[in-house]
């Protein structure tokens, strides 16, 4: 049963994935990004990583997504001009999607076992970012108020 | 493999709560222009059966006989899924919701609650952050400038108030210790609600949730005065009906989840003590849990019909001068409370 799912999802995520990349229109771009983020959270419920799911919902397809639906839409960007690409173009995005393909393949996807995630739930995450990850959190959560405060000032020149 | 009566049992659960939930959403439209009518001192709908009690079903049949029209420079596809995904958000909303205690039938015990999800709090916050995209996608597959402006104030009006309910469901969680609504629920027992230990926070709740259902005072996005009809000016039929009738299921499901967060839910003050069999409990609780619904709902339509509308500068003001503030003085003043117990 969940091994259905897992294939469902998994389709979901690589065609939407292609679609983001491959679709002339932006807006068809941000849904297809948005659909992906569904199926990744798909993944994650059937990791049995919940809260993991929710977040994920809740952070990327929620808020940011609508952020990018809402730049894009304001912008009405509907006709994309035609990009003219040189030979290296391509060579250099190629050169980077192998590397990142063989780091994964080599480093992450070895050791990928998807039953480790499965209990972890709201208190062992709580418990992990307030202790032992006590001062990257921190750190982070200065670079977000860094960046709303850098928005205000930016606004505020105008 | 599959447990053959858990599957009936929960579709059965399934086919009740979208059935009911559908039907108070259909009557509360009914509600609504009958009591509007009471606040103008005038009758109201009453040509559709007795007291006009089929007016629902007649307005839901003139929707859907009523011809689809999709403009011809709108983006099809979107400009269909925009209300579908309206409809679906609001829909989805009702499977955390405990509806009441447990029964005991046929020597099972059937929980009235389709999935009680660990995380059902953010289970509904990701819902409330789905909801806008019905709007968004609708409003700018219309390809009307009308439409794209109200698309534009619902989706900032919806993030806005968005952060202000999260904080305050954050000073609830500091509470309860836990984001399963059941175990919410549960620990409320009897008069012991969260308003009184939460009061600030269930204020900033329910200003949020007028917010994000898009009700007067908040209906900024539909403001007819300015934007002809809102983010749905160029929708019909039954397409339009999807989008009015999310409001509806919206109100309903967020008059269920106050209940549930701040008002006991299916909890009854003193039933414990009258020694009653279980399911006659359960069944005592399901009736108050949706009375306490229909209160919420009543003042849903009375805010409706009793104040006016903001202007727009002064929601944003409101929503992040106002609401945002207080609800991290709540959150604050809850942690220290916590900290000191």
């Amino acid at each position: 049963m969940s091994d259905i799912f897992f294939w469902v999802f998994s389709v979901m995520a690589v065609v939407s994935a292609l679609s983001v990349v491959l679709n002339r229109n932006p807006i068809y771009s941000v849904l297809s990004l948005i659909v992906c983020f569904f199926s990744i959270a798909g993944h994650y419920v059937l990791m049995g990583a919940l809260f993991l799911c929710a977040v994920h919902i809740v952070v990327y397809a929620g808020a940011i997504m609508v952020l990018f639906l809402f730049v894009i839409m304001l912008m009405n960007l509907k006709d994309v001009p035609e990009f003219v690409s040189k030979w290296w173009h391509f060579g250099a995005a190629g050169a980077a999607v192998a590397a990142m393909v063989f780091g994964l393949a080599t480093h992450l996807f070895q050791s990928y076992n998807p039953r480790v995630i499965g209990d972890m739930q709201l208190k062992p995450i709580a418990q992990a970012l307030f202790t032992t990850y006590a001062v990257p959190f921190e750190l982070s959560a200065i670079l977000f108020l860094s960046a709303v405060i850098g928005v205000v000032a930016l606004g505020k020149s105008e | 493999m599959f447990d053959f009566f858990f599957i009936i049992e929960k579709l059965i659960l399934i086919s009740a709560v979208l059935g009911i939930t559908l039907f108070i959403a259909a009557y509360s439209t009914l509600a609504e222009r009958k009591l509007a009518a009471f606040f103008q001192d005038r009758i109201g709908p009453d040509r559709a059966g007795p007291f006009g009690l089929l007016q629902p079903l007649a307005d839901g049949l003139k929707f859907l006989f009523k011809e689809a029209i999709i403009p011809a420079k709108a983006d099809r596809f979107l400009f269909v899924l925009g209300p579908s995904l309206s409809m679906l958000a609001a829909c989805m909303a009702c499977a955390v919701i405990p509806w009441g205690p447990d029964l005991m039938l046929f020597g099972r015990t059937v929980a009235l609650q389709i999935t009680d999800l660990s995380v059902g709090l953010l289970y509904l916050f990701g819902l409330v952050s789905f909801g806008v995209y019905g709007v968004m996608i609708g409003g700018w597959a219309s390809n009307n400038k009308y439409s794209l402006l109200s698309t534009i104030r619902a989706s900032s009006q919806m993030i806005s108030y968005e952060l202000a309910m999260g904080l305050s469901l954050i000073a609830l969680v500091l509470t309860t210790g836990t984001l399963s609504i059941r175990e919410i629920v549960l620990g409320q027992p009897g008069w012991h609600w969260n308003i009184l230990a939460q009061p600030l926070g269930f204020m900033i709740f329910i200003v949020c949730a007028f917010a994000e259902t898009n009700r007067v005072p908040f209906d900024l996005p539909e403001c007819e005065t300015e934007l002809v009809g809102g983010y749905h000016t160029e929708y019909s039929g039954m397409q339009l009906g999807f989008y009015l009738f999310a409001e509806y299921i919206n109100m309903f499901i967020s008059s269920a989840v106050m209940t549930c967060l701040y008002f006991g839910g299916f909890q009854m003050p003193f039933i414990a003590s009258l020694g009653l069999p279980q399911n006659v409990v359960a069944l005592f609780g399901v009736v108050f849990f949706f009375v306490k619904i229909l209160m919420f709902l009543f003042l849903f339509i009375w805010i409706r019909w009793t104040l006016p509308r903001f202007r727009y500068d002064q929601l944003m003001r409101l929503g992040w001068t106002g609401l945002i503030p207080l609800a991290i003085i709540n959150l604050l003043a809850t942690a220290v409370f916590q900290l000191c117990n």
